[in-house]
């Protein structure tokens, strides 16, 4: 699928108004749109062929308007596949997308809207007192392994190099052995 | 990948087998299709008729779980019919290597095996030495207890009669596929092999794979433009996800992970040192210390010092032999041992295997930490068909995360190429990185510890974490830098031999892991990457240079490719002995007068025919060779078929064993199984489609809900006559552990199979469904019908074969 296809479908996403009468001031208004955007090279973010795209990002509002292949990328030249050329659907334009922090207490059936401080707090509570409870200095042949078992995490293969190594060495420093990711399912 | 997605172009004849690039790598798939334009065969063999293989030349269908039989009859034929690339097998392989009188092969059994443990020990399986310490060899290959002859008499047994019999596959079939693959062994033809989770997802996953580079070492079809073994993954950062090791088994940089023996980092360092006394062998493994010094010091920063062993006491140590990947996890979960989880960026109620039990366990938890862009089944779990939420007293915490566009940063491609992205906007609300995110749980735990002291607190407090920006965001760029490593004070290495002196300041970026130091003065937080910097500072992620010099699509000045932004691994394996290509026409490296000129070599050793100089090509092991004979397995040097642990066959055709002895179960009152029972008598696979993505994050998008709204089962139409179930209709699939209820594809795609003279049919759906999203969704995940069990070196689960009985709804 074209780079031009993808943005006529996310323009008409928006809600313009594309009747006959009003076609070519919609089309005024996405060039002039186009050559005001910051474009900002990304990657797509599903399978590994790593394709590029460009992000075309309105100046004024800060938001983004328009996913499309990169043709200078070697290997999708432009082009992507459906999800690909869907990615606009992951973007802020999203009403799914997940916006605040959400807690659910025990017993409760239903989710609160919590702030960034109260929500972190709790968790490094929740988080201490077990590893304190369980933590293993020495093994059952009395080898030091300062290791605990009884907190896991798991997760992921769709972030950044950066962001990978961090997880993963926070997870050591923690003391954590169940460590795992996508890479084995 | 060994190569990556351009070279698919260069190849003469591909074989697609465990997966299917056409639906599930499409822009891949181009690159495939551009090697059909040149006129190379495509080969799809699959248990269902894909996109895949509508553009192939041939579609040949097989019996999930039946891979190792499939490919052993190709070596077979390749041996019988000497398709091999003899120089090739002789020097670059371990094929001349002498087996010790030791091993052995019985009934499905490998010698050394312990049937209470389910474990081999493989004292036996090794080659012999001289008293130098070097492996005997005969290059005549005729030596009965060579590797070459042994491979043949273990492969003796997978003739055409029996391979089509338990496969499934005509033998006009197999011949046609053994003679266009076997004939990539000429000097100047290049076979690759394309696989994805169709391989990996099996209790002989590993194995699957094992087989077919035995295949590609006979072939010569290793380190060549158009060859290799490429793997086709399946999430955008997956191979960088790996690299750093968000995994319980092994360190980033592929380190090994410390067990409880091994006490101190001298310990540690003498046992995974890689040792030769052959002076042909490069064992580039002999520098370990090196990258397992610069990892630490990239953890403790400053805290990392020799008298403390670098901080070697402060990783957590596993006892010899314990495995704790997601399905031991959940194992534990469900018996109540595991009380806290952490899932970032992921849905592990849709993804893991015998989801009855994972979603079970998940009620057992008293606290979740999840970190998503949408809501799913993993957050919500508690609320899901069947679960009363007052009976629930986790506490859940959903974070919310920016998507990729939104944030900077380093992703690496399954060929290995680490391309970086920018940020494109903010991420919406509250949402944050997972980065900042991560970062932000962890001061908040260090805080705890500064402040309240705890269990072991030195890891917590000594842990270097200082990645911000003046804004207090996740630095992204300086991290990337760290990864990478620096000198942590100034020092010099000299070359006595060459005359060279280099200087390095304290704060300079390393150029190339060969620069990296065992004693501290360096740090590197992956030694892979290594080399992503130069010692300037430029960032080669960001390179966007499009120079196709060899013409065969390498792009050596686009993003960076580890290692040291080598395009194809064991290259050096593309040229004979003088150095020369094998095939001029794909010339990728080539010895010229003093120097290798090409893609980055291996070394730069000059080729063999040095005999004083020379370096064997393979150089990640310790004999330089190929392994034909591989002992590192868990279940033998020679890959065997085994059955899948669910399947139609009470007994395996092939010997004693049904099940890969090496494999062990869990023990739960949910982990039941039902071989060849007729209650459940149809083969299942699962997979992915076009139009979504795993677990289905995709399903929050309305054009791709659109194009793929709901569950389904393709199933022949002689089954579903067989069942008087029509196309459309609603159906119950149920395995002994669960059950689902989808819409019925019935479809020419799938076809029966004759297994040992039965008729089977195999059946097949996507995995990308639940309940959360769209409204109203049925609870139609696949894994209710998975079994959580796993191939004994990686425990990847067996997703792709097991037994289903289904029926209308």
């Amino acid at each position: 699928m074209s780079g031009a296809i993808g943005s006529g479908v996310a323009l008409s996403s928006l809600g313009l108004d594309l009747t006959a009468l009003k076609a070519h001031a919609a089309e005024l208004s996405k060039m002039d749109r186009i050559r005001t955007a910051k474009q900002s090279i990304s990657i797509c973010c599903y399978c590994s062929v790593g394709c590029n795209v460009i992000c075309s990002t309105d100046r004024l509002t800060g938001k983004i308007f328009n996913i499309e292949g990169d043709p200078d990328m070697p290997i999708n030249e432009g082009s992507l596949c459906a999800k690909g050329a869907g990615l606009f659907g992951l973007t802020e334009a999203n009403e799914h997308r997940l916006k605040k922090v959400l807690y659910r207490a025990p017993k409760s059936d239903k989710w609160e809207e919590k702030d960034w401080d109260w929500s972190l707090k709790r968790i490094a509570r929740l988080f201490k007192d077990t590893r304190d409870k369980d933590f293993i200095t020495h093994n059952a042949k009395g080898e030091l392994v300062n290791r605990v078992e009884s907190i896991g995490h798991y997760g992921s293969s769709n972030i950044g190099n950066e962001e990978c190594w961090t997880l993963s060495v926070a997870c050591r420093a923690m003391g954590l052995v169940h460590i795992d990711h996508q890479a084995r399912v | 990948m060994t190569n990556h997605y351009i070279d698919l172009k260069n190849s003469d004849c591909i074989l697609i087998m465990g997966g299917n690039p056409a639906e599930n790598h499409p822009i891949a798939f181009k690159w495939i299709l551009r090697a059909k334009d040149r006129g190379a065969t495509l080969i799809h063999v699959d248990p269902r008729f894909t996109r895949t293989s509508a553009r192939c030349d041939h579609h040949v269908p097989l019996r999930s779980g039946t891979d190792i039989a499939f490919l052993g009859g190709m070596i077979k034929h390749i041996i019988d019919n000497n398709m091999i690339q003899e120089e090739y097998v002789k020097y670059y392989t371990n094929a001349s290597f002498i087996v010790s009188p030791g091993y052995a092969f019985n009934d499905g059994l490998f010698s050394g095996y312990d049937p209470e443990k389910r474990k081999y020990s493989k004292d036996t399986w090794t080659t012999e030495k001289d008293e130098a310490g070097i492996p005997i060899r005969d290059y005549t290959l005729q030596d009965p207890r060579c590797v070459y002859q042994m491979l043949k008499k273990h492969y003796e047994r997978y003739t055409l009669d029996k391979v089509s019999s338990i496969t499934g596959v005509s033998k006009d079939n197999l011949l046609k596929v053994y003679n266009l693959y076997g004939a990539t062994g000429a000097r100047d033809k290049a076979g690759t092999e394309c696989y994805a989770l169709g391989w990996t997802h099996h209790t002989v996953g590993s194995q699957n794979i094992r087989t077919m580079a035995i295949i590609q070492l006979l072939l010569g079809n290793m380190g060549i433009a158009g060859g290799g073994i490429n793997a086709l993954r399946g999430e955008p950062n997956v191979q960088g996800s790996t690299d750093h090791a968000i995994l319980y088994n092994i360190l980033p940089g592929y380190l090994k992970m410390p067990t409880g023996p091994i006490q101190t980092l001298a310990a540690y360092n003498e046992k995974y040192t890689s040792k030769s006394a052959d002076p042909m062998s490069a064992n580039w493994y002999q520098n370990y210390p090196k990258y397992a010094v610069s990892f630490l010091k990239a953890v403790w920063g400053d805290k990392a010092t020799p008298e403390n062993d670098f901080g070697y006491s402060w990783l957590p140590k596993l006892d010899e032999g314990q495995a704790t990947s997601i399905m031991h996890t959940f194992d534990d979960m469900y018996a109540g041992k595991v009380k806290g989880f952490f899932a970032y960026g992921s849905n592990v109620a849709v993804s893991n295997p015998n989801t009855t039990k994972v979603r079970k366990a998940l009620q057992k938890l008293e606290w979740m930490v999840n970190v998503n862009i949408f809501d799913n089944e993993t957050a919500m779990f508690w609320k899901g068909p069947g679960v009363d939420p007052k009976n629930v007293d986790t506490e859940v915490f959903l974070l919310p995360a920016a998507a990729s566009m939104e944030k900077e940063g380093s992703q690496s491609n399954s060929g290995r190429w680490v391309q970086w992205r920018y940020k494109a906007a903010e991420p919406p609300g509250d949402a944050l990185s997972d980065g900042d995110i991560s970062m932000r749980i962890m001061d908040e735990i260090r805080a705890l510890y500064a402040k309240e002291g705890g269990a072991c607190p030195e890891p917590i407090l000594n842990l270097k974490w200082d990645y911000r920006d003046g804004l207090n965001r996740f630095d992204v760029p300086k991290v990337a830098k760290w990864i990478n490593g620096q000198a942590t004070q100034d020092f010099v290495i000299e070359d006595l031999v060459a005359g060279t002196k280099e200087v390095y300041k304290k704060g300079d970026p390393i150029p190339s892991f060969a620069k990296l130091q065992a004693n501290g003065t360096t740090s590197a937080g992956n030694w892979l990457m290594t080399g992503s910097f130069d010692q300037k500072g430029e960032n080669k992620m960001m390179k966007r240079g499009k120079d196709d010099p060899t013409g065969l699509g390498l792009f050596p000045d686009w993003s960076f490719a580890w290692p040291l932004n080598r395009r194809i691994i064991y290259n050096r394996a593309s040229c004979d002995l003088n150095g020369k290509p094998y095939d001029p026409k794909r010339n990728i490296l080539e010895w010229k007068g003093d120097k290798w000129v090409g893609d980055v070599p291996d070394g730069p050793w000059p080729p063999m025919a040095n005999t004083e100089k020379g370096k064997l090509p393979f150089i990640m092991k310790a004999d330089g060779v190929g392994s034909i004979f591989g002992p590192g397995m868990a279940e033998g040097p020679f890959p065997e078929h085994y059955e899948p642990l669910e399947g139609p066959l009470a007994k395996n055709p092939l010997g004693g064993q049904l099940l890969n002895p090496a494999v062990k179960r869990f023990k739960s009152d949910l982990d039941v199984i039902a071989n060849a029972d007729e209650k459940f008598p149809y083969v299942c696979t699962s997979y992915s489609c076009t139009e979504h993505w795993c677990t289905g994050f995709t399903r929050w998008q309305p054009w791709l809900l659109e194009a793929m709204p709901e569950a389904y089962l393709e199933m022949s139409e002689q089954l579903a006559e067989k069942l008087g179930i029509k196309n459309g209709e609603k159906i119950k699939v149920s395995a002994l552990r669960g059950q689902v209820e989808c819409v019925a594809m019935v479809t020419k795609r799938m076809t029966p199979f004759e297994i040992e003279g039965k008729t089977v049919h195999q059946v097949g759906m996507p995995f990308n469904y639940g309940w959360r999203f769209p409204e109203g969704a049925a609870d139609a995940s696949a894994n209710y019908l998975t079994n959580a069990i796993g191939c004994p070196n990686t425990f990847c689960p067996e997703y792709k074969a097991f037994m289903v009985n289904v029926s209308k709804a």
